[in-house]
């Protein structure tokens, strides 16, 4: 059994300590010790501090013990973003709207971008919703340990709920855009015809796999050097362009095409239309390029985070 | 008696650039790349320290531990190897129980959310479970006084309304090991008060504290086992009292204890009288440089009368920590209307015992003779010595078994008289 645990009553107890005596638990503080064991037991364990290892690795089991502490930084951040606006979460299905407008109106009605036999609008808002995800995802996930300084520096977790959970939160933006592009598709008569569509939601984990990677590696050399957030944007707003969100990436020349395949954001973007507007079908090749591409940024990024991680709280 | 933490030669070291550059940019890490390339490698860049070195102990569980040590002798890095913010360079370290440390009270409080949303954002962080939060609510409201606000968002409440509530949510964590970083603890010194007491609440139901402060008092009264640190290693270890005084006898006031000048010419004082040298000294007559508030205090001024001429006497003036003036006393045995016999003087100006308050005491001293109505100094110096007066806290000094601050410049003991008159 274990010592009273509920602060026996608030007796501060001015004495020396070591004349302090130790009453017995009251039956009801054994009652409500039963109680709190039960839940505080993962916290109860043995924990073994020793120099970071050379090689990186990540603590599956720890991050189950904490996946409470990521749903509370993801459900932070969700509730921040919304507080003191009138239309709330709404705004996450309006910037979309409105991004996609503009992209039809510059590129599919003035400057006549190829979109195949899909109507435009489809087409555009199709690739807008998982880019503006990815945009954001890499954003706040590459800050992430920076915007969580006092975090960082006064507790300890597992450092890799930070980007991870800034890659969880705009996954929320996306399914409210959704609607968006439902009613596009409702209006242009383009619904999923094959079986693909069961594979959309694994391009969008392609597109997680790939945000995450490059958060891990950009949150760990924005911890050291601040310059490279001012990098980011620029990189990021070229990206739509290399990734076929503006027009069909089958419409361009094959060669290039095995260019683009580089960056994974062009087969999330081509699986995707593939699997709910009925596009034809990415190259098997090509995707399987991308897929490697964001595995191998993802192990990469890992690697440097946990490498890094034991030294953040000193040189961030 | 299972340990509850043990420390096996922990050690960590810092490059000196890392601790100063809160963060490089860019370019300076590409130049320092290309000046090691060119051969040209600054040898201060890669300087190294030892902010802790080989340092090993166990604290059994229920035992409170204080460390302590001067700044930047490793106590934090310490610190912040238990509570896993930072690894060790070497060594490893085993902590049995859930940790607590009041250092992180109100850290990751969002500004933009409400009192509840906060405790249980802040709760997650300091490792409570869903469960154990919503179990706890209506305790951490009622604690913090603050239930009418606790659908307000932080940021408009005032500071002292965002402590509280951070201070709550510690205070409902129930660590079964609980470190304490003093220095670093947020707050005025009501709520440092409050930390304290909620510390003493701990070790009252027999959970492991480790306590870091600058402040011996507390220190000596918490703690049943001290650990004196000092440049990253581990100088004593043992009994709170001995080691406290031992540790203030180290440290750098120590100088301060007594001053003197070799000859007269440089003394000072004028062509009547001569400063030769004073020192703070104990009922023994040695000198010292850390008193026990319960004991008399002699300061001791040493002079030469050069010339036949008016009487002189000795006067002190005491300065508390803050260096405000807790009394002026005078020699008033001396008669200043006798006249003044050339010759080496020695006068002993006794502070009694449970007067000072605790703390750096700082006293200058001066040789006067007095013209009535006018003072005339004729040598004298500006904190001449100074001490610590420290309270080993067995409970018969002016504090009795009070542990808190005592305010004021002087902490005397008193006669005190109690009748029953209904």
């Amino acid at each position: 059994m274990r010592r009273s645990y509920v602060s026996a009553a608030g007796s501060s107890s001015i004495a020396r300590v070591s004349q302090t005596k130790l009453e017995p638990p009251s039956e009801q503080i054994v009652a409500e010790a039963a109680d709190d064991e039960q839940h505080l037991r993962p916290d109860r364990r043995t924990v073994v501090i020793r120099p970071a290892k050379r090689w990186p690795h990540l603590d599956l089991r720890e991050l189950w013990h904490y996946r409470e502490l990521l749903f509370r930084l993801v459900w932070r951040d969700i509730v921040v973003r919304y507080k003191q606006t009138f239309l709330g979460v709404a705004w996450g299905g309006l910037v979309r709207a409105m991004t996609t407008t503009v992209y039809v109106i510059v590129f599919g009605k003035f400057a006549n971008f190829p979109h195949g036999n899909t109507p435009y609008p489809s087409l555009t808002a199709a690739g807008v919703i998982p880019m503006q995800y990815f945009v954001s995802a890499v954003t706040s996930s590459s800050t992430s340990l920076v915007s969580n300084l006092s975090l960082v520096t006064k507790v300890y977790f597992p450092r890799v709920l930070l980007p991870l959970a800034a890659v969880v939160v705009p996954i929320v933006d996306f399914l409210i855009a959704l609607p968006v592009l439902l009613v596009l598709m409702g209006i242009y008569g383009t619904w999923p015809d094959s079986a693909a569509v069961v594979l959309a939601p694994a391009f969008l984990a392609l597109a997680f796999i790939t945000a995450l990677g490059i958060g891990f590696l950009l949150s760990t050399l924005t911890a050291r050097w601040r310059d490279v957030p001012y990098m980011i944007p620029v990189f990021l707003q070229i990206l739509p362009l290399v990734s076929g969100v503006m027009y069909a990436l089958d419409q361009i020349p094959t060669k290039w095409q095995w260019a683009f395949a580089v960056n994974p954001m062009s087969a999330v973007i081509a699986g995707w239309r593939w699997a709910i507007l009925s596009e034809t079908a990415p190259q098997l090749g090509q995707t399987a390029v991308s897929v490697s591409v964001a595995l191998l940024l993802f192990a990469l990024g890992l690697a440097v985070f946990r490498t890094y991680e034991p030294r953040f709280a000193d040189t961030i | 008696m299972s340990l509850a933490i043990e420390a096996h030669e922990l050690s960590k070291r810092y490059r000196i650039g890392q601790m100063q550059a809160a963060y490089g940019t860019l370019r300076d890490s590409l130049s320092r790349i290309a000046a090691r390339r060119a051969g040209r490698e600054e040898k201060h860049a890669r300087q190294e320290i030892w902010a802790l070195r080989d340092v090993s102990f166990s604290v059994p569980e229920g035992e409170v531990l204080g460390v302590i040590g001067r700044n930047g002798a490793g106590k934090s890095t310490l610190l912040k190897i238990l509570t896993r913010i930072t690894t060790p360079t070497s060594g490893c370290a085993v902590i049995r129980g859930r940790v607590g440390s009041l250092l992180e009270v109100g850290t990751g409080f969002n500004p933009e959310l409400t009192g509840r949303e906060n405790v249980f954002l802040n709760g997650s962080i300091l490792g409570m479970k869903r469960r154990e939060i919503q179990r706890k609510l209506g305790d951490i409201v009622e604690f913090s006084g603050i239930d009418k606000f606790i659908d307000t968002p932080v940021k408009r409440y005032s500071s002292g309304m965002h402590v509280r509530l951070a201070f709550s949510v510690a205070a409902h964590l129930e660590p079964e090991i609980l470190l304490v970083d003093e220095v670093l603890a947020v707050g005025d010194a009501e709520f440092q008060q409050r930390c304290l007491g909620r510390m003493e609440d701990f070790s009252g139901t027999g959970r492991t504290v480790l306590f870091v402060s600058h402040n011996m008092q507390t220190i000596n009264q918490l703690c049943n086992r001290v650990i004196w640190l000092d440049e990253g290693a581990i100088a004593e270890d043992g009994e709170p009292s001995k080691v406290v005084t031992h540790y203030l006898h180290s440290t750098s006031y120590a100088s301060g204890a007594h001053i003197s000048w070799p000859d007269d010419e440089t003394a000072p004082g004028d062509d009547l009288v001569r400063l030769l040298g004073v020192r703070a000294i104990d009922e023994g007559g040695n000198t010292t440089d850390a008193v026990d508030a319960r004991d008399p205090t002699g300061i001791e001024i040493r002079y030469r009368v050069l010339r036949p001429g008016p009487g002189v006497f000795t006067k002190i003036r005491v300065r508390d920590r803050r260096s405000d003036i807790a009394f002026n006393a005078m020699d008033v045995a001396s008669h200043p209307e006798d006249s003044s016999e050339p010759g080496l003087y020695t006068a002993t100006a006794w502070i009694s015992g449970n007067l000072l308050n605790e703390g750096t005491t700082t006293v200058d001293v001066a040789v006067c003779t007095l013209r009535s109505p006018k003072l005339h100094q004729r040598a004298a110096r500006y904190e001449a010595v100074l001490f610590t007066v420290f309270d080993p806290g067995d409970g018969d000094s002016a504090r009795g078994r009070f542990t808190g601050q005592i305010s004021g410049v002087v902490r005397p003991r008193l006669e005190w008289s109690v009748e029953r008159v209904g």
